[in-house]
């Protein structure tokens, strides 16, 4: 693809982009009214603007967003350690990865969320259970595209670097390490997505802190712009989350061809 | 050329254990390769070409009998041989010259001397320009040649080129094959070249083996007495090269057998 092209995609996909929000906005401000949907159901764009202008003086908006956002990067950064670290650990041993394959499988079909209860029961209402439901929810993800990552390392390479006399380490480090990076990137995408879900249901589960906290208390005032708030607020948090990853994975895939690297 | 042989294989027999029975790649095999020599194996596929070149480097050990490299008997990978495969294996983080740099960094050379010796053998090979790009950018006839690079920079006295063309268009081929040629000469290396190109094997070496069908064993011998192995392309136009195809085109039974 030439550059003139590339970057007439860049325009009109930008141009496209905008319109859809514009009209997105003005359905949700007009639409209600006009489909005579009731404002306890869908309450309009200005409504749901008022009310996080209120949430932001009353009910200590910044203050809960804080919370689910430092329990969201606590999480994501542990639970993507850890997820690399065993992911690693198992690749570079076949034993290790056959004796433990049918534990993590079986921990992986479990639904991480269910664990939720079962932490507060443990840690009590504060941040730590949380964390650790999103520890465990991003874990997998950036562990299995590890451990595929280091399996499916061309063997050749491994030779050729065997042919050089390389030490166990040095073929970790020089190949196998480095080949890893773009599996784990995308792991961490998805990771710091999951990240928003696992401490959003802890937050709803238990406790008195965190978005989750303000969207089971809206639900129970029957304040749907409170819930709307919340939503959108989340989606903030998660937003954030995916965009930091992006920008250094783009600093440290610089090697990649472009268009492989599509952002988004 | 001396008389001093740089790379040996003394009866040479390679067997896998595969579906629970024993299969026989290569039997009594037995090559001598004089320094400065570059010498062509050629043969049908599976007869066991990849499995000598394995355990030339030292990456696998032979069932029976040993392979010697300069003298020594080859127990595991060292630092006189290199190989070099149809694929690049250029690895995609690093640049031009790091890839270059990669056999000779993993063996402890100081960082000045393998810059200094990779930026000689890109200059050599016309990289020099792009030293600082990634693989990705460059031509499959360039990444072949930074891989050429990468062999040479660790000053092997063998070098084993499993099929190093095959993947590359037919003009490029004969571009890469001249550059090979003039290389391999004017650093007196000794080849082991494995091939299905007839016309590549005639052109580029000093002598043509000819191994059978599994189990591999070498059934003739060809020397090549055509002035100019630094030059394949002149070779090329060389009134016996046509005698030599053919003399291996009926070793290999090349139309006999349906392909």
């Amino acid at each position: 693809m030439s550059d003139a092209s590339n970057s007439s995609v860049v325009w009109r996909g930008t141009a496209v982009s905008l319109s859809l929000l514009v009209v997105f906005l003005a359905a949700w401000q007009w639409g209600p009214g006009l489909l005579g949907i009731p404002p306890f159901i869908i309450p309009p764009l200005s409504t749901v603007a008022n009310e996080a202008v209120r949430m932001w003086h009353v009910s200590g908006l910044a203050y809960h967003t804080g919370i689910t956002a430092a329990e969201v990067i606590a999480g994501f950064i542990l639970g993507s350690l850890l997820g690399a670290f065993i992911g690693y650990l198992i690749g570079m041993s076949p034993t290790a990865e056959f004796a433990l394959s049918p534990y993590i499988l079986a921990l992986q079909i479990a639904p991480k969320v269910a664990f939720a209860p079962l932490f507060i029961l443990w840690m009590g209402f504060t941040v730590y259970p949380k964390i650790l439901v999103a520890i465990l929810i991003v874990f997998f993800p950036v562990m299995v595209n590890v451990l595929t990552a280091i399996r499916t390392v061309d063997p050749d390479l491994i030779n050729l670097a065997r042919a050089f006399k390389a030490t166990r380490a040095q073929i970790f480090w020089k190949i196998e390490f480095p080949a890893s990076l773009p599996p784990l990137f995308a792991g961490l995408r998805i990771g710091s997505t999951l990240a928003v879900v696992g401490v959003v249901v802890g937050e709803l589960v238990g406790g008195n802190m965190g978005l989750g906290y303000l969207l089971a208390f809206g639900e129970g005032q029957a304040n749907t712009a409170m819930v709307f708030v919340a939503i959108v607020m989340l989606t903030l948090v998660g937003g954030a989350a995916y965009l930091l990853v992006i920008l250094i994975e783009q600093r440290v895939l610089h090697y990649l061809p472009k268009r492989a690297m599509s952002g988004f | 050329m001396s008389d001093l042989i740089r790379l040996e294989y003394r009866d040479v027999t390679m067997r896998f254990a595969q579906a629970g029975q024993s299969l026989t790649a290569v039997q009594g095999v037995n090559i001598a390769v004089r320094d400065g020599e570059v010498v062509s194996l050629i043969g049908p596929s599976g007869c066991g070409k990849s499995t000598l070149l394995n355990i030339g480097s030292g990456l696998t050990a032979p069932s029976e009998g040993q392979a010697f490299v300069d003298g020594e008997r080859v127990e595991g990978p060292n630092a006189h041989v290199a190989f070099m495969l149809q694929k690049d294996l250029l690895l995609p983080w690093r640049t031009v010259i790091e890839n270059v740099m990669f056999g000779v960094e993993i063996q402890g050379v100081a960082p000045a001397e393998r810059r200094r010796r990779a930026q000689a053998l890109l200059e050599n090979l016309k990289l020099a320009d792009f030293s600082g790009h990634y693989p990705h950018q460059l031509s499959g006839g360039m990444r072949q040649r930074v891989a050429l690079a990468r062999t040479l920079a660790v000053d092997p006295t063998v070098l084993l080129l499993d099929e190093p063309f095959s993947a590359v268009d037919a003009q490029t081929r004969m571009v890469l094959q001249r550059e090979l040629a003039q290389t391999l000469k004017r650093a007196g290396k000794t080849a082991l070249l494995i091939t299905h190109d007839l016309l590549e094997a005639v052109t580029l070496s000093d002598r043509v083996l000819v191994m059978s069908r599994r189990p591999g064993r070498i059934i003739d011998e060809i020397a090549i007495d055509i002035p100019d192995r630094d030059d394949p392309l002149k070779r090329r136009t060389h009134p016996n090269v046509a005698g030599y195809v053919n003399r291996l085109m009926d070793r290999l039974d090349i139309g006999a057998v349906p392909a």
